[in-house]
């Protein structure tokens, strides 16, 4: 582990690290562009700390391998980009279900289908929370700098072995393969989770059994407690049910873990939010350019403010809330046709204007964009590849 | 010195389990067991030899046979 | 010269038969299971518990991984560490469980159509790799818990709700798609010679890398019911006894009279490095540098 120690780095270069820093000692993935340096770097670093990496022969493998090791009592990851997560989604509700503590890595690139696989995206925010079917829980944290990612891959770990569930980190194709500094925080720096284990007698174990609180300890396959986990809906001790009662109780509960925590799940900055007039809702990427934004429209006298989510799901309900409650209007800019903008019209719930700002063509939203969309010159197309452009993305990206 | 012997079976017929498929009746060499409705009985145990391919070829482990 | 007290002794002392004691193996109060009257399901674990038995390997060493379909609700009624997982991709569970904790004996039930459709994938990549563990396919040559559609191993010609004017696809042979694809230990049994499939599961745990076990069994209800069998056991005797010639039988029959007729036993076994050991080989060495 570096110690303390300034390094320069990718953003999927510090998504690894931060696993092995939150103690991941297990990888299994399938190579997909622009996520392909995680599983490269894994299978650098991991046999050395003693790990497992294994390439499997398709990202459904990979899900269901990593939910495999998880049983088998390590944490676990696998990284991948849009076509990869299409298919990880049965193995992510399976996750959900048995409740499985591991972590999901989509680094987001065009789409649908093969789409653009080098250019970036946002497109798979709703796909991360409504992917699988059923109804089921989900985290998904949308961090949009690389020693964010670092810090971002921890927590993932963290709550998804507090709340037994996946976990989905997603970010884009830009900060995936951007470079910038970044500290690695020496080892106890940065708090650790580690999965509760039953404490009881193997034979009283049950491995749904939430007497004492919403979430049942985990045990490890191998060590005396001989359980059963299946996909179906199950009772207390893990068995199969068709009791509607328990159904209903066991959907609910797998809701109620996550809503019920929401507080201690989300995670927002906000940036010149106090007296913003204008409000601007934007994660990951988009993010760094409604930051800038936000910095040239206060030179120009006009009231920006940012709120930015670290965790899109649980959505961040109370803080869009408030906000839309003192804005006159929120800017959502996303790179997508919109569809966190409806989340967010949903929550404002009529109380001020909410547009969305969209941009498909596998380059960021400019700063001027928003920009434009807030100061009413909107209607006029972005001029993306301009050098006045180019400049700010780029000045943006360096004070982050 | 001639030795005669007898041996004496118990055979085990777990209700609950049987699902009444057939196989240990037709599989009994010696025509233990018969169907009575959905349930396998024994019809005639001393022709039992203990041979065991009733329980062998039970798919619910419904009927088991213990030498006495 | 013994007295006659010696020359009863003998007699006393010989061994009365005794069943086989599945308890401690079945879960309590998950009797009976869900498989159909004459299933061949049932007879089949029966083996795979009596093999496991004489492995002597501990309860909580062993994990039973299974995927969807009626084979692999198995693991629900074993006292072992189990997992249900998805439609095709226990061995991809069971990859990432024994990769974790290499300790365990990791056995796979799966189905035809788990296993060799749906799961094909995953199976000849399982092969490839040769981790340590056992795959049990349970052919039925049918979908059970759909009710009764087309499999990889439907024979052509047979009736499935899929394949109502007879199946036209051929089929997947499970023992040679394992073996090209690098499984170690190749064998198939079937639910009707119940002594030969213990025996070969037992070999088959007994191996170090993949074994599969290819395990001819009845669906009743429907293959049976579709395909004019009448009873299960006239399936047992048409399809497991009649359909089947061991290995050793094989040698003495003549091409033609091996015609259409599927090989029991063990039919392919070769060492090869086990993968687990290979990976911390590479651990090791790594950790050297």
């Amino acid at each position: 582990m570096a110690n303390n120690k300034k390094r320069f780095m990718q953003g999927n270069e510090a998504c690894t690290e931060g696993a092995l820093y939150a103690g991941c000692r297990f990888y299994a993935g399938y190579p997909i562009t622009p996520s392909t340096e995680v599983m490269e770097i894994c299978a650098a670093r991991l046999p050395k700390m003693g790990g497992v990496f294994i390439q499997m022969e398709d990202e459904i493998a990979s899900i269901c391998a990593i939910a495999g090791a998880a049983l088998g009592g390590l944490k676990s990851m696998t990284a991948t980009s849009g076509p990869g997560f299409s298919l990880m989604q049965e193995g992510l509700g399976f996750a959900c279900m048995a409740e499985v503590p591991c972590v999901v890595v989509n680094v987001m690139r065009s789409g649908p289908s093969t789409g653009f696989p080098t250019g970036p995206s946002q497109s798979d925010v709703m796909q991360a929370k409504w992917g699988t079917h059923g109804d089921h829980p989900a985290i998904v944290l949308t961090p949009a700098s690389v020693e964010e990612i670092f810090h971002e891959t921890v927590r993932a770990f963290n709550l998804s072995e507090l709340y037994r569930t996946p976990v989905i980190i997603l970010y884009d194709e830009i900060i995936g393969h951007m470079r910038e500094a970044i500290t690695i925080p020496g080892p106890g720096e940065v708090e650790i989770v580690e999965r509760r284990v039953p404490s009881c007698a193997p034979s009283e174990y049950k491995p749904y059994d939430v007497q004492g609180g919403e979430i049942a300890p985990l045990a490890s396959y191998g060590e005396g407690y001989r359980f059963h986990v299946t996909g179906l809906y199950h009772a207390a001790d893990g068995f199969p049910t068709n009791n509607t009662k328990l159904i209903e109780e066991a959907c609910h509960r797998l809701l109620r873990k996550i809503d019920d925590n929401k507080e201690r799940i989300w995670k927002n900055e906000e940036y010149y939010l106090e007296d913003a007039e204008i409000g601007i809702f934007a994660y990951g990427v988009s993010a760094r350019s409604a930051k800038f934004a936000v910095r040239e429209l206060r030179k120009k006298g006009i009231k920006a403010g940012l709120l930015r989510p670290l965790t899109i799901w649980p959505f961040p309900d109370r803080a869009v809330e408030e906000m839309a409650g003192r804005v006159k209007a929120i800017v959502v800019p996303e790179m997508n046709m919109g569809q966190i903008v409806y989340e967010v019209e949903r929550v404002a719930h009529g109380k001020c204007e909410v547009k969305g700002i969209f941009r498909v063509d596998t380059e960021p939203i400019r700063p001027a964009q928003i920009m434009d969309c807030i100061t009413g010159n909107g209607s006029k197309p972005p001029a993306p590849n301009s050098k006045m452009a180019e400049m700010m993305v780029e000045r943006d990206m360096l004070d982050g | 010195m001639a030795v005669a012997e007898k041996r004496i079976f118990r055979i085990e017929i777990d209700d609950r389990l049987c699902k009444g498929c057939n196989l240990c009746v037709d599989f009994c060499p010696t025509n233990v067991l018969t169907m009575d409705g959905n349930l396998v009985v024994v019809k005639d145990l001393d022709a039992c030899n203990g041979c065991q391919l009733c329980d062998n070829r039970c798919p619910d482990f419904a009927i088991q046979v213990f030498e006495e | 010269m013994s007295t006659p007290a010696e020359d009863v002794k003998p007699l006393a002392k010989k061994k009365k038969k005794v069943p086989f004691n599945y308890s401690p193996y079945v879960r309590g109060g998950k009797l009976p299971h869900i498989w159909c009257p004459g299933c061949g399901h049932g007879i089949v674990l029966k083996c795979l518990l009596r093999a496991l038995h004489t492995t002597e390997i501990s309860k909580d060493d062993i994990a039973m991984v299974s995927g969807i379909g009626c084979s692999s609700r198995t693991p629900g009624y074993v006292d072992f560490n189990t997992l249900h997982t998805l439609h095709g991709r226990a061995l991809a569970y069971a990859t990432g469980l024994k990769m974790a904790k290499p300790k365990l004996k990791v056995i796979v039930t799966t189905g035809d159509g788990d296993a060799l459709a749906i799961g094909g994938n995953h199976f000849i990549h399982a092969c490839r790799r040769n981790l340590d563990m056992t795959i049990l396919v349970y052919n039925n040559s049918i979908y059970g818990m759909t009710s009764g559609q087309s499999s990889p191993t439907t024979p052509q010609g047979k009736i499935s709700t899929t394949g109502r004017y007879g199946n036209i696809e051929p089929t997947f042979d499970t023992c040679s798609l394992a073996q090209a694809a690098g499984a170690t230990f190749v064998a198939r049994g079937t639910a009707y010679h119940f002594q030969e499939l213990e025996k070969v599961i037992f070999e088959a745990m007994m191996h170090k890398g993949t074994s599969v076990v290819d395990v001819i069994d009845a669906c009743p209800t429907y293959y049976g019911r579709f395909n004019k069998y009448k009873t299960p056991t006239e399936m047992m005797e048409k399809i497991e006894k009649e359909g089947t010639v061991s290995v050793k039988q094989a040698d003495k029959l003549l091409p033609e009279e091996l015609q259409g007729k599927l090989l029991r036993g063990v039919l392919y076994k070769s060492d090869r490095p086990e993968y687990c050991e290979e990976y911390n080989k590479l651990v090791i060495a790594v950790q050297a540098k």
